[in-house]
C-alpha cells in the first residue's frame, strides 16, 4: 500500500499560550458575554418567537425591579458567596470538597436544633453564640470526617464528601418529622415565631444586612488568610504539588486536615444565616444545591475570593433574571434554565481560549 | 531471511532539539536487534515513530521492502508493528484477556470466551504463563508486561519493538522474559529491543546498533563484538569542555553514607547497600543510566525518601556532632542544624511551585521565619531581587509565575534559593539538564563556588564529559548499587561507561577511602 499523501499534520491543532496578557483574557471573556447573549438571543427567539430584547429587560427587571428584588439579589448573593468562600480554600488545595451541601445543612441543623429545644430557656444573648458554636462545630465535623480518612488512609474525598451529603440531607429530614411545627405536620414550620429566640438581629431594620455584612467581612479575611497568612501559603504549596510540600517539610496530613475544619466551618456559618438569619426555619433542601453551585463561584474566579463577588453576582443574577422571564413572559422554567446554561457554558469555555489558541494548518505552499 | 523492517535517514527535531539525527536501521525476520544508547540518545523517539506516536521529519520507512507512511498507532498495527510501552497502557480492573481485547476491531460479536482461548493458545505457543482470567490490579509488574507483548501478539504483530523491557523486572524474570524473545524470533518475528544493559544486549541479540546523541553511530554484530567497543560507540568521543577545576582543600568527612537500601512498595529494591562519603570541599559526582537509583538516593538523604536499612552520617562542621538522618523528616534535619541544600531533578513539580512568582518560591524554605500568623515578603522579596540580578536570571520581573521562564532562568532561580541558606552540603540532581550552554557554564561555576566555600556538593549528572572535568571523585550506580568509586581526573569516559552497565556491587577499595 503505497500512500503519497504527505499531510500528516492534522487540520487544526492547539496550542498553549505562553504567555496570558490580561487585556487579551478580558476581552475574550467579554466576546464571549456577548457571544453568549446573542446566541442566546437567537435561540430564544426560534424557539419562542419573542423578542430576544424584551427577554433580556425582563431579566434586568427580575433582579433589580424593585427594592425588595434587590435586596432579594444582595440576600441570594451573600448566601451562594458564603457557601463558595467556604469550599475555596480546601479546592486551593486540591482537595475536592463537594461537601459543602452538607456541612452547610448541618450547621443549620445545629442551629435549629438550638433554637427549638432551648429556645425558650435563654434569653437570645446566650443563645446566638451558643447556636453560633454549634452550628461552626457541626459544619467542621462533618467536613473533618472525610479529611481524617483521606490524611490517614488515602481514601477518595470526592465521593466521601458527596455521602456525607445525603446522611447530612436525612438526618434533617428524619428529625424535622419528630419535631414538626406544628406537631404532626411533618415539617418545621417558623420556629419561635412569637418570641423570635434565636433570630438573628435585624439591622437598621434591614432583615438580610446582618448576613450580607457577616458575608463580606468573611471574603476580605478569607482573601488576607489565602493571600498573606502562613496558612494560606501551605495551602497554596499542599495544592499546587503535594511533591514540593513535602520537600520543603511541610507536614501535608495536618494541612489537610486544618484547612477542612476552616472549610467545614465557614460552611457551618452559612448554614447558620440561612436558618437563624434567613428562613427562621429549616428542611431538607434549606442550602438550595448552593453547596453544588459554590464550587462553580469558586472554579470561575480561580479561587480568588474577590473576583467570587464577581462570579457569584452572575449567577444569581441570572437565576434571578431566568426565573423572571419564566412567570412574565410565560414561558416554562426550562427555558430559563437553557439561557442561564448557555451563558455559563460560554463564559467557563472562554477560559479555554484564554489559554489556548487554534492554529489552522499552513499551507503547503508556505512549509516547501 | 527477508528484510521485515527498514530505515533510512530518519530525522525528528523537537524545537531546537535534534532528537534523531539521519538514523538509519534494518531488521530481518527471525532477526532480535538491540538499541543501544545513553539517556536521551533518541531511542525511544525513534521507536515512537516506527509504532506511529510521532511522524519523522523526513526519512523513509519500508516494510517488506515497500515503502510505508506510517501516521497512527492503527497504521502501525496495520503494518503488523507492536509496541510494548515502558509504561504499561492498561485497565486495572479489567482481566488480561477484557485488556487484551480492547480497542479491537472485530467483525461479529464480542466473544470473551473465544478471545481467552486464543490467549491461552498465544501463551503456549510462546511459553507465557499467565492466567487470561486475571484482573490487572491482582498483577505483578512481569505479569502486566506478558499482557502487553500478548497484547499485540494477539493482534497478529510480527515486528516487536520493546522499550527498556527489562529495566523493571527481577533477573529471574529476565531469564523468562528473554526464553519467550528467543522463541519469538525462532518462529520468524523480528524483534527490537532498548537497552541499556550491556550483558542483556550480548545475551540476547545477534545484532546491535547503537545510537549516540541522537546520531546513528553503526550496528555490529554481537558475535562480533564485546563490552568494551560497545561502550566506546556508545559514549562517543571525548569532548573537553574547560570547565575550571580546582584542588579540593580542607576536606573533612561530611555526609557519610552506609549500607543503605530502600526498596518501593513491589519490594523491589531501588538501593542496594548503598556506602560513600562526602567531604567538604570536594565534587562528588554520581554517574549512572537513568532510574538507577539516583533519585532514590538523593531524597533518602534528603529525608523523603525511607530507608529499610542503613543509616545516613552527617558530621556538623560548627558542633563537631554527628546526627543520623536516618527517617527523620526534612523539618526535623533541618532543626538538627543541618545545612542541607538540595536541588531536585524535577524542578517544578518538587523544587518550585510553578504557578508562584520568584518571591513566593524564594520563601518555600523561610516562611516559617517570623513570628504571627503572616508572611514576610521583604526578605524574600530582595533575595529574588539580588539572585535575578546576580545569576542574570531574565524575567519581566520578580513577580513574575517560575512556569513563565526559560527553563535556564527557572534553574537558576531554584540554584539561587539553595545557595542563598549557606549549606555545607548542596545536592544536585541534572542541573544542567535542557539548559543552555551559557546557563550551564553559571551552574558549574556556582557549584564550583560552593566547593571552594568548602560545602560537600554532590552532583547528579548524565553527560559524562561534564561530570569528568567537574567532579573530584565519580560514584557509579547501576540497578540500585554502587559499581564504583573512581577518580575523576585520571579515570575515562570508557570505564565509568562500561561501570554504569555493571550490576556487581563495587567493593570499596581502603585506597579510595584514605583519598
Amino acid at each position: 500500500m503505497k500512500t503519497h499523501d504527505k499531510a500528516h499534520e492534522p487540520l487544526l491543532h492547539i496550542v498553549k499560550r505562553s504567555a496570558p496578557v490580561w487585556w487579551r483574557a478580558w476581552l475574550i471573556r467579554v466576546i464571549a458575554v456577548v457571544a453568549a447573549l446573542i446566541f442566546s438571543g437567537v435561540i430564544s427567539f426560534l424557539l419562542t418567537g419573542k423578542n430576544p430584547i424584551e427577554i433580556y429587560a425582563t431579566m434586568l427587571d427580575g433582579a433589580f425591579g424593585t427594592e425588595r428584588r434587590i435586596w432579594n439579589l444582595f440576600q441570594a448573593l451573600a448566601m451562594l458567596l458564603c457557601v463558595s468562600l467556604a469550599v475555596t480554600p480546601a479546592f486551593k488545595m486540591r482537595f475536592w470538597n463537594i461537601g459543602a451541601e452538607g456541612q452547610a445543612l448541618i450547621g443549620g441543623f445545629a442551629a435549629a436544633a438550638c433554637m427549638l429545644k432551648i429556645g425558650d430557656a435563654l434569653p437570645n444573648y446566650l443563645l446566638i453564640p451558643l447556636m453560633i458554636i454549634c452550628s461552626v462545630v457541626a459544619g467542621a465535623v462533618w467536613a473533618v470526617i472525610p479529611a481524617f480518612f483521606k490524611a490517614k488512609w488515602g481514601t477518595n474525598e470526592t465521593l466521601f464528601t458527596l455521602m456525607m451529603n445525603y446522611i447530612a440531607i436525612q438526618l434533617v429530614s428524619y428529625f424535622v418529622q419528630i419535631w414538626a411545627v406544628p406537631a404532626g405536620s411533618g415539617k418545621i414550620g417558623t420556629i419561635n415565631p412569637n418570641t423570635m429566640a434565636g433570630w438573628l438581629p435585624e439591622i437598621f431594620g434591614q432583615k438580610y444586612l446582618l448576613n450580607i455584612i457577616i458575608v463580606v467581612a468573611l471574603t476580605v479575611l478569607m482573601y488576607i488568610y489565602l493571600k498573606y497568612s502562613k496558612h494560606g501559603y501551605e495551602i497554596s504549596v499542599v495544592g499546587e504539588s503535594e511533591n514540593t510540600a513535602r520537600y520543603i517539610g511541610i507536614n501535608v496530613k495536618k494541612v489537610i486536615l486544618r484547612t477542612m475544619l476552616l472549610s467545614g466551618a465557614i460552611c457551618g456559618i452559612a448554614g447558620l444565616l440561612l436558618v437563624a438569619g434567613t428562613d427562621h426555619s429549616i428542611t431538607g433542601d434549606t442550602v438550595a444545591g448552593r453547596g453544588f453551585t459554590a464550587i462553580m463561584v469558586s472554579w470561575l474566579a480561580k479561587f480568588n475570593p474577590i473576583y467570587m463577588i464577581v462570579t457569584s453576582f452572575i449567577i444569581v443574577f441570572l437565576q434571578k433574571g431566568a426565573g423572571e422571564i419564566a412567570t412574565t413572559l410565560g414561558l416554562n422554567h426550562a427555558f430559563s434554565d437553557i439561557i442561564t446554561g448557555i451563558i455559563i457554558f460560554f463564559i467557563i469555555g472562554s477560559e479555554f481560549f484564554i489559554n489556548y489558541s487554534i492554529k489552522f494548518r499552513e499551507k503547503e505552499a508556505q512549509t516547501k | 531471511m527477508s528484510v521485515a523492517i527498514e530505515l533510512k535517514d530518519i530525522t525528528k527535531t523537537f524545537g531546537s532539539v535534534v532528537a534523531n539525527d539521519n538514523v538509519c536501521l534494518k531488521v530481518d525476520r527471525g532477526e532480535i536487534l538491540s538499541i543501544l544508547g545513553e539517556n536521551g540518545s533518541g531511542k525511544t523517539t525513534l521507536m515512537n515513530m516506527i509504532a506511529g506516536i510521532y511522524f519523522p521529519d523526513h526519512g523513509q520507512i519500508f516494510i517488506d521492502g515497500e515503502e510505508v507512511v506510517i501516521r497512527s498507532p492503527k497504521d502501525a498495527f496495520r503494518y503488523k508493528i507492536g509496541m510494548i510501552h515502558q509504561h504499561f497502557k492498561l485497565v486495572d480492573v479489567f482481566t488480561a484477556t477484557e485488556n487484551i481485547i480492547l480497542g479491537l476491531e472485530d467483525q461479529g460479536k464480542y466473544n470473551l470466551k473465544k478471545a481467552a482461548q486464543r490467549v491461552k493458545e498465544i501463551s503456549e505457543q510462546y511459553g507465557f504463563e499467565i492466567d487470561p482470567m486475571k484482573k490487572i490490579y491482582e498483577m505483578s509488574v512481569s505479569e502486566k508486561q506478558t499482557v502487553e507483548i500478548i497484547k499485540v501478539l494477539y493482534r497478529g504483530a510480527d515486528i516487536l519493538i520493546l522499550d527498556e523491557p527489562t529495566a523493571v523486572l527481577t533477573p529471574q524474570e529476565t531469564q523468562k522474559l528473554f526464553a519467550v524473545l528467543r522463541k519469538m524470533r525462532d518462529s520468524g518475528k523480528a524483534i527490537i529491543i532498548i537497552t541499556h544493559k550491556l550483558h542483556e544486549v550480548l545475551s540476547l541479540s545477534d545484532k546491535v546498533s547503537v545510537l549516540c546523541k541522537g546520531k546513528y553511530v553503526g550496528t555490529v554484530n554481537t558475535a562480533e563484538t564485546n563490552e568494551n567497543q560497545l561502550t566506546e560507540m556508545m559514549v562517543g568521543k571525548k569532548v573537553t569542555l574547560n570547565i575550571d577545576r580546582s584542588e579540593p582543600k580542607n576536606c573533612e568527612k561530611r555526609l557519610e553514607v552506609c549500607d543503605v537500601s530502600c526498596m518501593n512498595r513491589e519490594g523491589v529494591k531501588l538501593l542496594d547497600d548503598v556506602s560513600f562519603t562526602a567531604y567538604s570541599g570536594e565534587i562528588l559526582g554520581i554517574a549512572g543510566i537513568a532510574g538507577s537509583g539516583q533519585r532514590e538516593l538523593l531524597e533518602a538523604i534528603a529525608g523523603l525518601q525511607h530507608i529499610s536499612e542503613g543509616d545516613i552520617y552527617y558530621h556538623n562542621p560548627k558542633t563537631g556532632t554527628t546526627d543520623d538522618l536516618r527517617d527523620k523528616t526534612p523539618l526535623e534535619i533541618r532543626e538538627l542544624g543541618v545545612r542541607l541544600s538540595f536541588v531536585p531533578e524535577d524542578r517544578l513539580g518538587m523544587g518550585l511551585v510553578g504557578n508562584m512568582d520568584i518571591v513566593d518560591n524564594m520563601m518555600l524554605r523561610s516562611y516559617r521565619r517570623g513570628k504571627g500568623m503572616f508572611l514576610e515578603r521583604k526578605k524574600p522579596k530582595s533575595l529574588a531581587e539580588d539572585i535575578i540580578k546576580q545569576l542574570e536570571v531574565v524575567t519581566p520581573s520578580a513577580n513574575t509565575p517560575v512556569r513563565r521562564l526559560s527553563g535556564g532562568n527557572v534553574q537558576k532561580v531554584l540554584v539561587g534559593r539553595e545557595i542563598a541558606s549557606s549549606p555545607t552540603v548542596l545536592m544536585a540532581a541534572y542541573p544542567v539538564r535542557g539548559l543552555d550552554i551559557n546557563s550551564s557554564y553559571t551552574i558549574y561555576n556556582l557549584l564550583n563556588q560552593q566547593k571552594d566555600k568548602g560545602v560537600a556538593v554532590i552532583f547528579v549528572g548524565e553527560d559524562l564529559d561534564v561530570l569528568l572535568e567537574l567532579c573530584d571523585r565519580i560514584v557509579v550506580i547501576g540497578s540500585g548499587r554502587i559499581t564504583g568509586i573512581v577518580d575523576a581526573r585520571t579515570t575515562t569516559k570508557e570505564e565509568i561507561g562500561l561501570l554504569m552497565t555493571k550490576t556487581e556491587a563495587y567493593k570499596e577499595d581502603k585506597a579510595h577511602e584514605n583519598a
